[in-house]
């Protein structure tokens, strides 16, 4: 007898999946714990933002007035005090007339630093940019060449915020590659030297890293020969980034099998080649999210120079506010403010990390 | 050929440590001439693995000589440059690099090494793919192919090189069963076409097929060298009958 094949008409699914209805029961109202987690945050978002909405914006001044801010004090926020300062806690303490170069100059770097990030542009042409932009950064900052002279002393706020960051990083990166394959060296010079500085640095705290760099280092030097302040803690904070970042790097080098060296040396390759086109490749891609972590971790790190009388953002903030009796109950408002800043840096590294974690995963993907 | 040629490979009294204690390669005598297959086998430990890589010197002798297409081995730089030129390898894991594509993984010694361009190394490349058969899978990256594939790819990554010498150190045991013969073919073709080949294996089928010596070691000796016809059917040693007894019992 043979089977007659009788076709099932489609029905829809008996329970709608689609929706905001369902999308809200499935992920909000999934199970109890869940309904109560959601129970619970929207309490919480009912206690505290109205109050802080009301501080924020309903009460808030904008005016950049201290009588009016002083009299909305406890009830209001003072947005005032960023409208009266913010020049001085972007730019520190530089020239007011002069503001326009250390405008131009971040605007610059960041600008290279964003390109520079793009694969596309991963062209020859890109070093020669980097090669033309520094000096010029350097030129408008410093003066010289028809601008008038600032001395670094008076540098600060977010260019040296970013220009701290982007050299330190920039330095640092490449110096950590080289510590962390000395210190998997077959040459036990090279590698005691490597332990030894990583040790080292990792022993002290920035703080006193940069205190040597900038106190302790010129009692060395002949009178008057010393390097620039800002140069010694651009330095020191090389080599202490460099250090926990040779670390992240030597656990990405740990988990490339050794099949792939002798691969790469059955075929020829020298070491250099070898480390270069097979083995940190893949190592890097697989640190990326510890390298970007040590990354936005120099970013804020940082803010450690104003203790050695270097202003960049956070020290500019003090600088600005403290200055001045009138606006100096409102720094709560600044660091707000600066907040927003260190974390529109910091959110964009954390993006860009998590972009390049997924192209590099390209090769893994079946 | 004729016999009385230069062997391409030597090996003279050689002898090998791992550490102080572990005597893994004891007085070695051996002498490849071109265009010979080899098979080489033995239980594990036996230092099969160690022999052929001290060819191309991914790991080093200590005492004897070693000498590979003219070449002695020993810590100069370049000899061993110049040995790895003429020496490709195969490896029981592949050893693919998984950030290349095929073709990259092809091209990338012919290019960095060899300094050939690049269109002239993919050139080569393709045709390499195509006595593996595999070509259409150029631009896949490794870990999209299955083991045998990427075994194949990697026979075509050593041939690149256009060595006079191939090692293939257990290329087939890593691989599911039915993959094994894939890749099989692939090193049968290759012996007819006159390569000299030394070879680790357990394959018994391809040691009868190609192979003009079969070699069986056990603890870092030779125990017996013979012709695969008279090695399987007329072994000498006890050690050798007890060893085929177990490989071919079943």
């Amino acid at each position: 007898m043979a089977a007659v094949f009788t076709p099932i008409a489609p029905r829809p699914a008996p329970i709608k999946t689609t929706g905001a209805a369902a999308w809200a029961k499935k992920n909000l109202f999934g199970n109890p714990l869940s309904t109560v987690a959601t129970v619970v945050m929207i309490a919480l978002a009912l206690w505290l933002l109205p109050p802080l909405f009301q501080w924020a914006v309903v009460n808030a001044v904008v005016r950049p007035d201290a009588d009016t801010c002083q009299a909305a004090r406890g009830v209001g926020a003072c947005w005032g005090v960023i409208v009266e300062k913010w020049r001085f806690i972007i730019f520190g303490r530089y020239p007011f007339d002069s503001q326009w170069r250390p405008e131009l100059a971040v605007i610059l770097l960041t600008g290279l630093l964003v390109v520079s990030c793009i694969r596309t542009f991963w062209k020859p042409w890109l070093a020669i940019v980097w090669i033309a932009v520094v000096p010029v950064f350097f030129w408008l900052m410093g003066g010289g060449f028809g601008l008038a002279h600032v001395p670094t002393d008076n540098w600060g706020g977010l260019p040296l915020t970013i220009m701290l960051a982007t050299f330190g990083i920039l330095f640092a990166f490449p110096l950590s590659i080289l510590v962390a394959l000395g210190r998997r060296s077959n040459m036990p010079a090279i590698r005691t030297l490597c332990v030894l500085y990583v040790e080292l640095i990792r022993g002290v705290p920035l703080i006193s890293v940069l205190f040597m760099a900038s106190f302790l280092f010129p009692l060395f030097m002949p009178v008057g020969k010393s390097p620039d302040v800002l140069l010694r803690v651009l330095v020191g904070i090389t080599l202490f980034a460099a250090a926990y970042l040779a670390e992240i790097v030597r656990g990405g080098l740990q988990a490339i099998p050794r099949g792939q060296v002798e691969a790469a040396a059955t075929l020829g390759l020298s070491y250099w080649q070898t480390q270069r086109k097979i083995v940190l490749p893949q190592a890097l891609a697989l640190v990326v999210p510890g390298i970007m972590n040590s990354f936005i971790a120099i970013f804020k790190d940082t803010s450690l120079v104003t203790i050695v009388s270097l202003y960049e953002l956070t020290g500019a903030l003090g600088l600005a506010l403290n200055s001045d009796a009138n606006w100096r109950p409102f720094k709560i408002e600044g660091y707000i403010f600066i907040v927003l800043v260190y974390f529109v840096f910091c959110f964009a590294m954390s993006r860009y990390s998590l972009w390049v974690e997924k192209k590099l995963g390209a090769s893994k993907n079946r | 050929m004729s016999a009385t040629a230069a062997p391409i490979i030597v090996f003279d009294k050689v002898n090998k440590w791992y550490g102080d204690n572990f005597h893994v390669l004891r007085d070695i005598d051996l002498q490849v001439q071109q265009g010979e297959r080899i098979v080489i086998c033995g239980p594990s430990g036996s230092g099969k693995s160690t022999l052929i890589r001290c060819v191309n010197r991914l790991e080093e002798h200590q005492q004897g000589r070693l000498v590979v297409d003219g070449t002695e081995l020993a810590d100069d730089v370049k000899a061993i440059e110049r040995v790895r030129k003429q020496v490709g390898m195969v490896f029981q894991q592949f050893n693919l690099f998984p950030h290349l594509t095929v073709l990259e993984n092809l091209t990338l010694s012919p290019t960095w090494v060899g300094k050939m361009p690049k269109k002239d190394a993919e050139e080569k490349a393709m045709q390499q793919l195509k006595r593996v058969r595999i070509a259409e899978q150029a631009n896949k990256y490794p870990l999209q192919l299955s083991g045998g594939q990427q075994q194949r790819v990697a026979i075509a990554r050593a041939l690149c090189l256009t060595p006079k010498i191939m090692l293939f150190d257990e290329p087939t045991s890593a691989l599911d069963p039915e993959m094994i013969k894939e890749v099989l073919d692939v090193m049968v073709e290759l012996a007819n076409q006159g390569i000299t080949m030394l070879c680790v294996t357990h394959e018994m089928g391809f040691a009868k097929a190609v192979a003009n010596r079969v070699i069986f070691m056990d603890q870092g000796q030779i125990v017996e060298e013979n012709n695969p016809h008279d090695f399987f059917d007329h072994p000498k040693s006890e050690r050798t009958k007890d060893f085929l007894s177990k490989i071919l019992g079943h």
